[in-house]
């Protein structure tokens, strides 16, 4: 890899320097992404050319285990499956459909650009690219618009229903951080349509016999030796039997950790412990503190409200972001004249408007319910108003749009969006860090792939509305099915590990220790107690903007609370049957961990960018502002050695960041 | 509001079950009902007792992992609402309400209120899905599908996979989830060329699980996705028109 670009960094961000920062972490190595040197838009052809390939007949000679069953593993399973591999696939639901990709509303980007409204690939990258706050590989972000494009053609094919104009042809839409036509959608429901025809995908899998399912069971280890993947460790989450299942090539596909925020938009059972353990088992882990606040969540409305329900991007096409001139006013919103609403996101960004980048929509949103100009019985939400499109489109229009979102906010506040406009508040949504991979998407550990959320990759320090979705669907249908038989194919003739392995007994017996460890905790608390607090300290200090003098005190805040789970942990009954307690223990011991890795990369990183708003690190016009002579890199945390002089601390490694495409520049909605 | 949970518990398949009451002294209008048994469930480990299990994950409506009976109704007394969307509200202080699993045949139970629902996803891998392998599918630019059809196949497809419909059913037929699955297909482009294959396929992997359609249409008023009862009638066309034309497509 060349570094022609001058920002390529001088001091790998030690600017800080502080002992602080010298008592948690090491600096540690550059390491290299692996990318093709080709120019950014021929590295793709240029890579898949160099890959190499598996006969058809030997391809059934090689077992590759995919875990999870979301758009991105559900897809790289049914392609692997199709080409003729042996695929294990693993997931912790029931049937694989209920994956949470199935929870994503407004739509999928590909720039097929055939509209006139002046779309390209080259376009796509640069919005990625500069809505990630030149935090991800361009070079990534390429593929991901090259292989977008025939993404819509598949899910069509396989199930997708698509939106159509009434000429027939492939409706689309707008969407924030970008002033083309590029989304496309199946009404509010598009993640639920394009899961559905992947999942039924691999069914069809299932049943040619290429792809095993085994449902309702949870990855709980990564098995390496001799530095290579060579399996996973699962549990029966109705058996509670723990077993290990052996092959050439683990795929994680396990989503993101915004969970462990607690109240976050993710399902209750998202959660981070496959990567964690292979954090654990030597797989780096990119860019922790990069969290996603998605700007339009409903508020929370109750005590007991234990999860956060998200309202698509795609309403802020035509609904209107606002909130009251003064402070504390609880009139109906219907009463209050336009001469005293505050339209500030239209105010304060005239370009964009309304669509703004997600991380730029919340905190301005926060700013103003933080200022005191909140509504709603809470104070906590600021409005999103529909009456101006109703006026301009037709009520019927906008129901086709939205009804199903429509009908989701009436059935969750008993309040109708047609007559009353939504109230909406930040809320954690989506991991731009994940675990960290090269090129091919193979992580630090050979053999170890990721796609989707789970992964880091193109969306930088800030994703774009209706690219998860598409990176998803790539990583699965177009990107694994190339680089994993080229890693496959060195392996012609070798058996996976045997199961009476000493590193498979021994990966075994560390999961049947740590389930142990759980059930025979101090009995006080249950691990919801800890998950509430931790998402609490979280919330208040590692969300929409992080202070670099305070993060230390989160550091002992989490510390604290990891040693009073292990003493105090209340697990009810036993480990060889379904136990749901368990398995939240399990999660919640691994986001107690992660969680101080997440804090540390937010106290490291000397420099805001995008979702990682640090308060030291500001615009005069209060924007983000970026460190790109000294920060211009994926920071890789490395697990910390067990002895050594840094021992017990992460080892941060970086990979400089190059940009070749798309200048450097400082973001601007205005 | 003070409310009295009667909950279904049984500890595996292989033991007989029983309704158990529980007193809930401080349940609010606006908890949902999931987050009601998140309350007792609180409050059974506060005890030192089991905690209910039951089901859920994206909590608003769309993932179809919950799924509960409330007093003999699936997911709740609210029409074509998931059980995660149907509130306390909707009952009175003083209130027993009986909560249990899914009850069909076709839905053995696991434990509690969880019940094996994989016998709709055999359903889907008896035809369900589409052959086309990833990268050889035309441009979809070039397929034309009218706007409304393209409507018509969502309000088919927006199937949550829940099985209330099963539940509702006295007869514990998959009808409702099979019709949709038939109907969505057969208005796809690419869904049309084994329509015949698969309403056979599909349809007889549904006749060896579930029961026979009752003809009364409670499946439709259960269905939190709202799929129309025309499915059934689909899946009746459906399967005429496969035995007549004896086609693939």
């Amino acid at each position: 890899m060349t570094h022609e670009s001058a920002s390529a960094p001088a001091k790998k961000g030690a600017a800080m320097a502080s002992t602080d920062l010298d008592a948690l972490r090491v600096v540690g190595r550059e390491i290299d992404g692996n990318v093709p040197d080709a120019a950014p838009d021929a590295a793709w052809d240029d890579r898949k050319l160099h890959y190499n390939l598996v006969n058809p007949s030997n391809r059934r000679k090689f077992t590759v285990i995919v875990v999870g069953t979301g758009l991105a593993g559900a897809a790289a399973a049914a392609a692997l499956g199709e080409l003729g591999y042996n695929v294990e696939v693993f997931s912790f639901h029931d049937v694989p459909r209920r994956a949470h990709s199935v929870a994503a509303q407004g739509g999928i980007n590909s720039p097929r650009a055939r509209r006139v409204d002046n779309d390209s690939i080259e376009r796509f990258v640069k919005d990625t690219v500069k809505g990630g706050d030149y935090r991800g590989r361009e070079v990534d972000a390429f593929r991901l618009g090259q292989e977008g494009v025939r993404v819509i053609d598949h899910m069509q094919a396989i199930g997708a229903p698509f939106a159509r104009e009434y000429g027939g042809q492939l409706a689309n839409r707008s969407f924030g951080g970008v002033q083309v036509s590029r989304t496309y959608y199946t009404r509010g429901q598009t993640g639920q349509q394009l899961e559905i025809a992947s999942a039924h995908a691999l069914s069809r899998q299932v049943a040619a016999g290429t792809c095993h399912l085994h449902s309702r069971q949870e990855m709980l280890d990564l098995i390496v030796k001799d530095g290579r993947a060579r399996g996973i460790v699962v549990r029966d989450l109705v058996s509670g039997t723990v077993r290990a299942m052996t092959a050439h090539a683990v795929v994680l596909a396990t989503g993101g950790y915004g969970h462990i925020y607690y109240k976050a938009t993710l399902a209750k059972n998202s959660n981070a412990t496959a990567i964690w353990r292979a954090y654990k088992r030597g797989a780096y882990f990119a860019n922790p503190a990069f969290v996603q606040i998605h700007p339009t969540a409903l508020p929370l409305m109750s005590q007991w409200q234990s999860k956060k329900i998200l309202m698509s991007e795609s309403l802020r096409n035509d609904g209107r972001i606002w909130a009251p001139k003064a402070k504390g006013d609880d009139r109906d919103p219907n009463l209050i004249p336009d001469a005293q609403r505050d339209y500030f996101l239209e105010r304060r960004y005239p370009a964009f408007g309304n669509l703004v980048p997600r991380d730029v929509a919340s905190r301005n949103i926060r700013e103003r319910i933080e200022a005191g100009y909140g509504v709603g019985p809470l104070k906590n939400a600021v409005y999103l108003d529909f009456r101006d499109a109703i006026d301009r489109l037709g009520a019927k229009l906008v129901r086709e749009r939205y009804s199903n979102l429509f009908d989701m906010y009436n059935e969750q506040t008993g309040e109708d969006p047609f007559t009353t406009p939504m109230r909406i508040a930040p809320s954690v949504h989506f991991t731009m860090g994940g675990l960290w991979s090269d090129y091919d998407m193979m992580t630090s550990i050979p053999g170890l792939f990721v796609g989707g959320e789970c992964g880091w990759g193109y969306h930088g320090a800030n994703r774009l509305g209706a690219n998860s979705l598409l990176s998803g669907c790539v990583d699965g249908w177009f990107t694994l099915p190339y680089s994993v038989p080229s890693f496959l194919a060195g392996q012609l003739g070798e058996d996976v590990l045997p199961l009476d392995d000493p590193a498979v007994r021994q990966t075994v017996a560390d999961v049947e220790g740590r389930i142990a460890r759980l059930l025979g905790g101090g009995g006080v608390h249950p691990p919801d107690y800890f998950a509430e607090k931790l998402g609490a300290i979280l919330d208040r200090y590692a969300s929409v903007s992080r202070d670099p003098a305070e993060l230390p005190d989160a550091i002992g805040q989490i510390r604290a609370l990891r040693e009073q789970f292990w003493r105090d942990i209340k697990v009810i009954g036993t480990g060889d049957r379904l136990n749901q307690e368990l398995e939240t223990a399990g999660r919640v011991a691994d986001y107690l961990e992660l969680a101080e890795l997440l804090v540390l990369d937010a106290l490291d990183r000397d420099e805001s960018a995008g979702a990682h708003f640090r308060t030291d690190h500001v615009t005069e016009d209060g924007e983000a502002m970026r460190d790109d002579a000294n920060w211009t890199f994926v920071s890789a945390w490395e697990a910390p050695p067990e002895a050594g002089p840094g021992a017990g601390k992460p080892i941060r490694n970086y990979e400089p960041l190059v940009f070749k495409a798309v200048p450097l520049q400082q973001r601007n909605y205005k | 509001m003070r409310l009295i949970l009667e909950v279904w518990r049984q500890e595996s398949p292989r033991v007989p079950g029983r309704l158990e009451a529980y007193e809930i002294t401080d349940a609010r209008e606006e908890m949902s009902l999931l987050e009601l048994l998140d309350r007792l469930n609180h409050q059974l480990v506060e005890e030192n007792q089991e905690p209910v299990a039951f089901e859920s994950d994206c909590r608003e409506g769309i993932c179809g992992t919950c799924g509960i009976d409330v007093n003999g109704v699936p997911h709740g007394p609210e029409n074509n609402v998931p059980a995660c969307g149907q509130h306390v509200r909707s009952f009175a202080d003083g209130d027993t309400v009986r909560i249990e699993p899914f009850r069909a045949a076709g839905f053995p139970i696991i434990r509690d209120l969880i019940v094996d629902r994989t016998g709709l996803d055999r359903i889907i891998q008896a035809g369900g899905t589409v052959a086309v392998d990833a990268g050889t599918a035309t441009d979809a630019d070039t397929l034309l599908v009218t706007h409304e059809q393209a409507e018509a196949a969502l309000d088919f497809a927006a199937c949550i996979g829940c099985g209330a419909c099963v539940s509702a059913c006295p007869n514990g037929a998959a009808y409702l989830f099979t019709g949709a699955k038939l109907q969505h297909l057969a208005l796809m482009p690419h869904g049309k060329m084994e329509r015949g294959k698969r309403a056979r396929s599909m349809i007889a992997q549904m006749e060896h699980e579930f029961g026979p359609c009752s003809q009364i249409g409670e499946c439709a008023l259960a269905c939190p996705a709202g799929v129309p009862l025309s499915a059934i009638a689909t899946l009746n066309k459906e399967r005429l028109r496969a035995l007549l034309r004896r086609k693939d497509n």
